[in-house]
């Protein structure tokens, strides 16, 4: 029993040493979640012979999610460095998969993974010049250097830009949200660190899911039908306007933005995401598939849930710089 | 010795075939848990081998034996203890398999293969016989001996997979593996009908046509 009583007594103190707004926040998220989970059982009574599996694996698919980047960001710095390198080695082997074509690349692939380690290393080390300068500007040199010593100059362009693209993308992108994670707490942040990170995955995911309620809603105007023909004039807007506002009223809660910042971040966020959306949907359309893989049942692959994250991570960051932090 | 088998292949193979391939596997419920059962793939990497092995659910995974060349697996003492009793294979003496077609008698090659399943054990193989070239995904010539053993097992389930992208992981003749997506696609057991000839025609087109369904391997020498 004392054995039980101490668990409870850490597990106590480790959450009230928690900033209150990302507990506050993380309880909104699980009650939200909760609640669609609720929806989701009662929806095969009320409406019967339509097949619901789809959306109860997102759903469960869901929890998963933000049990693993909850844990990590309560966790501190050094565990949501740790998950998001797995997120970026998940997306780049993804990406890589699906795009590389030549076999005498295989070396270069084995160096992408490398990239990716010193990258996320540069994070764990907090050197942010490295790190800013290391993918496009060191490994945009040296990776298409070592697939010209490869020898093989058939399809040589092609193949060193799609190295480069997956690299900035999966890796450089989203290792964004991980520095995030950097900023000291002498700053004076309303949620912690851990507070910024976890608005930009709320915004983010959010405006996915309210893009594709008020679409499916709404959803009449075709937006562009050669590349993502679910998406609608209606879903895009509808999605935008619901994301800013929730950036606007709950941007402050979690970030230290006001104002012009707060106004700005409001604005463009949700489009960077829907930016994000459409240039994946776009790579995928181009290389004929549907998904990026089945990693994540009901969602398809990392990259299709993480696509527009790439485009927000590195957006929401420097906004943030610019306004609000010292740190970076 | 098989709880030895059974921790490795859960704590070590399986995360290293998580990590290497993302083991994106479809039609994961058709896999037999329980023997007697035949697995047909294609093959065309050692990372074949150990994808297989790492699907399984834990309380099958003792079960999977893979039928594996004699002359390759067992001809050094370390990698045949290492075969034998971490893979488990089950050896198939391919070097005599000709001779006995040739003199229509002498060793019968699979015996092993039908000792494990009249054991009630989980048989995989690859009736390619040998692995194909890596960088094409273009299916070899089938061997008869998985009819051989349907026909000696005829209630057994035969069931055809398709293995997407094994070889470019770890293409036949290199040594350093790269980490890169692979798809598994589990079919719907082919039925013995009687007959060889027939019965190899069907499981060809049951693998042929899993391998339709897996997403596209953009992998060539000609871009």
């Amino acid at each position: 029993m004392d054995f039980v009583g101490d668990l409870t007594g850490h597990a106590g103190r480790f959450l009230a040493a928690q900033p209150r707004p990302l507990l506050a926040g993380l309880a909104g998220v699980v009650v939200l979640l909760g609640v669609a989970s609720a929806i989701a059982a009662v929806l095969p009574r009320l409406k019967p012979g339509k097949s619901y599996e789809e959306l109860r694996l997102r759903i469960v698919s869901w929890w998963g999610m933000v049990a693993l980047l909850a844990g990590a960001l309560l966790l501190g710095w050094q565990a949501t460095t740790a998950v998001f390198a797995f997120i970026s080695f998940l997306a780049l082997r993804e990406f890589l998969s699906l795009a590389v074509r030549r076999r005498e690349d295989r070396p270069a692939i084995l160096a992408a993974y490398g990239c990716l380690l010193a990258a996320y290393g540069f994070i764990f080390a907090d050197r942010y010049m490295f790190y800013l300068v290391f993918i496009p500007v060191w490994v945009f040199l040296g990776l298409p250097a070592l697939m010209a010593l490869i020898g093989q100059t058939k399809g040589y362009l092609a193949s060193a830009a799609t190295f480069h693209w997956g690299l900035v993308t999966c890796v450089y992108n989203l290792g964004f949200v991980a520095f995030l994670m950097r900023v000291p707490e002498s700053e004076n942040l309303p949620a912690g660190a851990a507070g910024l990170v976890f608005f930009l995955l709320l915004a983010t995911e959010f405006n996915d899911v309210a893009q594709y309620v008020w679409g499916k809603l709404f959803g009449r105007r075709k937006i562009l039908p050669t590349v993502s023909p679910n998406k609608t004039w209606e879903g895009f807007l509808g999605g935008w306007i619901t994301t800013a506002a929730l950036i606007w009223f709950v941007g402050p809660v979690f970030t230290p933005l006001s104002g012009h910042g707060l106004a700005i971040v409001a604005f463009v966020l949700p489009a960077a995401g829907f930016a994000g959306d459409v240039t994946m949907s776009a790579i995928k359309r181009d290389i004929g598939v549907k998904d990026t893989s089945h990693a994540i049942p009901g969602h398809g692959g990392v990259l299709d849930r993480a696509d527009s994250l790439t485009f927000t991570a590195p957006l929401y960051f420097h906004l943030m710089a610019l306004f609000a932090l010292d740190r970076f | 010795m098989r709880l030895l088998r059974f921790l490795l292949l859960v704590l070590v193979a399986r995360p290293l075939a998580l990590f290497m391939t993302g083991a994106d596997v479809s039609g994961r419920e058709r896999l037999p848990l329980k023997g007697p059962a035949i697995i047909a793939a294609n093959h065309a990497s050692h990372v074949d081998t150990l994808l297989m092995l790492s699907i399984f659910p834990s309380r099958a995974v003792s079960k999977l034996r893979p039928a594996a060349a004699a002359d390759y697996f067992l001809r050094d003492p370390v990698i045949g203890w290492f075969s034998r009793h971490v893979i488990g294979i089950v050896p198939v003496a391919r070097s005599k398999a000709g001779r006995r077609a040739a003199s229509g008698e002498g060793e019968d090659v699979l015996a092993p293969a039908r000792a494990a399943l009249a054991a009630g054990e989980i048989v995989l193989v690859f009736p390619e016989g040998t692995r194909g070239d890596g960088a094409t995904d273009a299916m070899g010539q089938l061997k008869g001996g998985v009819a051989r053993l349907a026909e000696a097992f005829p209630d057994a389930p035969v069931i055809p997979v398709w293995i997407q992208g094994a070889g470019r992981v770890l293409p036949k003749g290199a040594s350093v593996p790269v980490p890169l997506n692979c798809a598994v696609l589990v079919g719907e057991p082919v039925a013995w009908t009687g007959r060889r000839g027939p019965f190899m025609d069907a499981l060809r087109e049951a693998m042929l046509a899993l391998k339709e369904q897996a997403p596209p391997l953009r992998w060539s020498d000609e871009p």
